[in-house]
């Protein structure tokens, strides 16, 4: 804020200097830019590696077989891995997306009090925690509750971290819808969950499949929180309370291994990993760009970092 | 958002509608209670055993009977490597957000700003197996040996040979991933600046980044304060590329020292040790413990970046934050 005080300081000094200012600001202008140039090389180097080296990777079989032996001759596949991300993905949504949707209900519908602002802003800060805690947690909550890993340990974990990025999504959608909507639907009788299932929800449609696509990608690429919950394994999943494979865990574990195999099958599975998120991510921002109101944009922040 | 008062006496459908939404919303209150309830009793017996000197001592020692845990060096660890990442990120992240909020021109503005989000949806692992691949060897070969044989073994910061595994490149990398964080967030609080202040110090004649200077970082200062905060908060917890990285030295060998030597951080040493260790021992305690610290870091850190940002949104609408 310029007081008025400043402002005869500054009109005396804007005065003076001008060639050194105009200097000045010509600097900070390419430093500026530099900037920007810095931080998009990373994300080129990494998706011109990731997809040189990954595409020699790829193979019918590398995408269906189980793992080879550790060492071995014949490398196998990730199939166990890519069923077990999708699986993963499938159960957590089971948990995370109702939960997630009728909180936001709550937060855009009935939280303009002290409890609604209480859960907003915890809510918002569960979303920043630190997924590993997220992990431990769910380790000493059902693990060693039940003493075996499971799939349903791991899809209650990625069920934490979707929650409350669909929850945010979906309260700034259905604040988006008019008022007048809603009192629309009230003036011919219809009760309020209904005005909330029919009317609001379809009108904020969108918005929520994008949160929830946002919340997919996020967790497709989730690693800490499955160390403790999933343990990995190289079969295909024997049942829902056994342990099981997921991409991200595989690349990691793939990642120590000293062999050349392993570093090939390492890249092999960051590609398909790669793909799946970045095709979410990629494809909602499309639909964004295509979609007028920039109040939307707001969404886009919440589903990314791992 | 809703005005509309139901009259006493709505039915019972509605009623039952509210509840559930209450019970959905309710149920991140209960998750984070449980968080903390759980850690809690999962580390019960490491601080019975070790007391405060959990929190102070430096031994890490596994080995039955002889078993001692000090969480110190990874906490400092974290700190040392977090602060480092923040000093990278920092400036750059604030330049990427005065490039998208004052000088992009229109059309780049919305392309640009996606790109740099697109860095923050690459996973974790992706970046470590990246790190750990590429991006090492060029952090060895092009900074860490000129520096070494710069200034070698009589410096502190870079003592040790070289090799590519260390704190320093674990910080880079971090770098890397929080900057979409800090650099979206002080974007949206730039853009939240009113264009009068900009105004006002072009009138008085002033170039634009005087106007950048004078009139948008004074306005936005508390709200870039919790965009950094909140960037911190992710670096204190991001776990996998870090655990790839930074070389998992273990016990006060951990203890960040040289920039060129092994560390170890809070998240990194449970991705680590949680596979050796054998369910309801010490050792397993230990690492639910190191969970809680990092948690408690966490919470406050957030909590305090939610509140300073959250000021922001409430004094001027259409600042947006995740």
């Amino acid at each position: 804020m310029i007081t008025v005080e400043q402002r005869t300081e500054f009109r005396k000094h804007f005065r003076y200097n001008v060639g050194r200012r105009l200097v000045l600001d010509k600097v900070v202008k390419c430093m500026v830019f530099l900037c920007v140039v810095v931080a998009i090389v990373p994300l080129v180097a990494i998706l011109v590696n990731v997809f040189s080296n990954g595409a020699a990777a790829l193979s019918w079989n590398f995408l269906t077989q189980i793992p080879g032996a550790v060492g071995s001759d014949d490398p196998g596949g990730i199939g166990p891995a890519i069923q077990g991300t999708l699986v993963l993905i499938g159960l957590s949504s089971l948990i995370g997306v109702p939960v997630g949707v009728m909180g936001g209900i709550f937060l855009s519908e009935y939280g303009n009090n002290r409890y609604g602002r209480t859960v907003r802003f915890f809510n918002d800060v569960l979303a920043e925690f630190p997924t590993i805690v997220i992990g431990v947690f769910t380790f000493v909550l059902i693990v060693l509750t039940i003493g075996n890993f499971s799939v349903w340990a791991g899809s209650f974990a990625l069920s934490i971290i979707m929650l409350p990025i669909i929850m945010r999504t979906t309260e700034e959608s259905l604040k988006l819808v008019p008022v007048t909507y809603r009192e629309a639907g009230y003036a011919l009788g219809i009760r309020r969950w209904r005005v909330v299932f029919t009317i609001v929800l379809s009108g904020a449609k969108s918005g929520l499949v994008t949160g929830i696509l946002l919340a997919v990608a996020r967790i497709a690429g989730e690693t800490a929180p499955l160390v403790f919950t999933i343990l990995g394994s190289s079969q295909f999943i024997q049942g829902l309370d056994g342990p099981v494979d997921a991409l991200p865990l595989r690349i990691w574990r793939l990642s120590s291994l000293p062999y050349d195999s392993s570093v090939v099958q390492g890249w092999g599975a960051a590609f398909v990993l790669i793909i799946l998120v970045l095709s979410i991510n990629i494809g909602v921002r499309y639909l964004f760009l295509r979609r007028k109101g920039q109040a939307m944009l707001k969404f886009k922040k919440l589903g990314s970092m791992s | 958002m809703m005005a509309i008062k139901m009259k006493k006496g709505s039915p019972i459908t509605d009623k039952i509608f509210k509840y559930v939404a209450i019970g959905a919303a309710t149920y991140v209150l209960v998750i984070i209670i449980m968080i903390v309830v759980n850690l809690t009793t999962g580390s019960a017996q490491v601080w019975q055993q070790e007391g405060i000197s959990f929190l102070t001592g430096s031994d890490w020692n596994s080995v039955e009977g002889r078993e001692s845990y000090g969480a110190a060096p990874y906490i400092m660890g974290t700190l040392v490597n977090a602060g480092i990442a923040m000093a990278i990120s920092i400036p750059l992240s604030f330049g990427i957000a005065m490039f998208l909020s004052e000088l992009a021109p229109k059309l780049l503005r919305t392309p640009l700003a996606m790109v740099i989000e697109l860095l923050a949806a690459v996973p974790s692992v992706v970046y470590g197996l990246w790190g750990l691949l590429v991006f090492r060897t060029y952090i060895q070969n092009w900074i860490e040996v000129p520096l070494h044989n710069l200034f070698g073994d009589q410096s502190i910061i870079f003592a040790g040979t070289p090799f590519g595994l260390d704190i320093l490149t674990a910080s880079i990398i971090l770098a890397i991933m929080i900057v979409p964080t800090i650099a979206s967030i002080s974007k949206e609080i730039m853009l939240a600046v009113p264009n009068s202040q900009r105004e006002a110090a072009y009138m008085l004649g002033a170039t634009k980044w005087e106007v950048f200077r004078i009139a948008v970082l004074p306005y936005s200062k508390s709200g870039l304060i919790g965009a950094t905060i909140l960037g911190l908060g992710r670096a204190v917890g991001e776990t996998m590329a870090v655990t790839m990285l930074i070389g998992n030295a273990t016990g006060a060998a951990a203890f960040p020292s040289s920039l060129f030597g092994p560390g170890q951080t809070l998240a990194s040493i449970m991705a680590n040790e949680f596979a050796e260790a054998s369910q309801g021992g010490l050792h397993l305690a230990a690492l639910v413990g190191i969970g809680l610290i990092l948690f408690l870091m966490a919470f406050a850190i957030n909590v305090v970046a939610h509140l300073l940002v959250a000021k922001v949104v409430k004094s001027h609408e259409g600042a947006v934050l995740a």
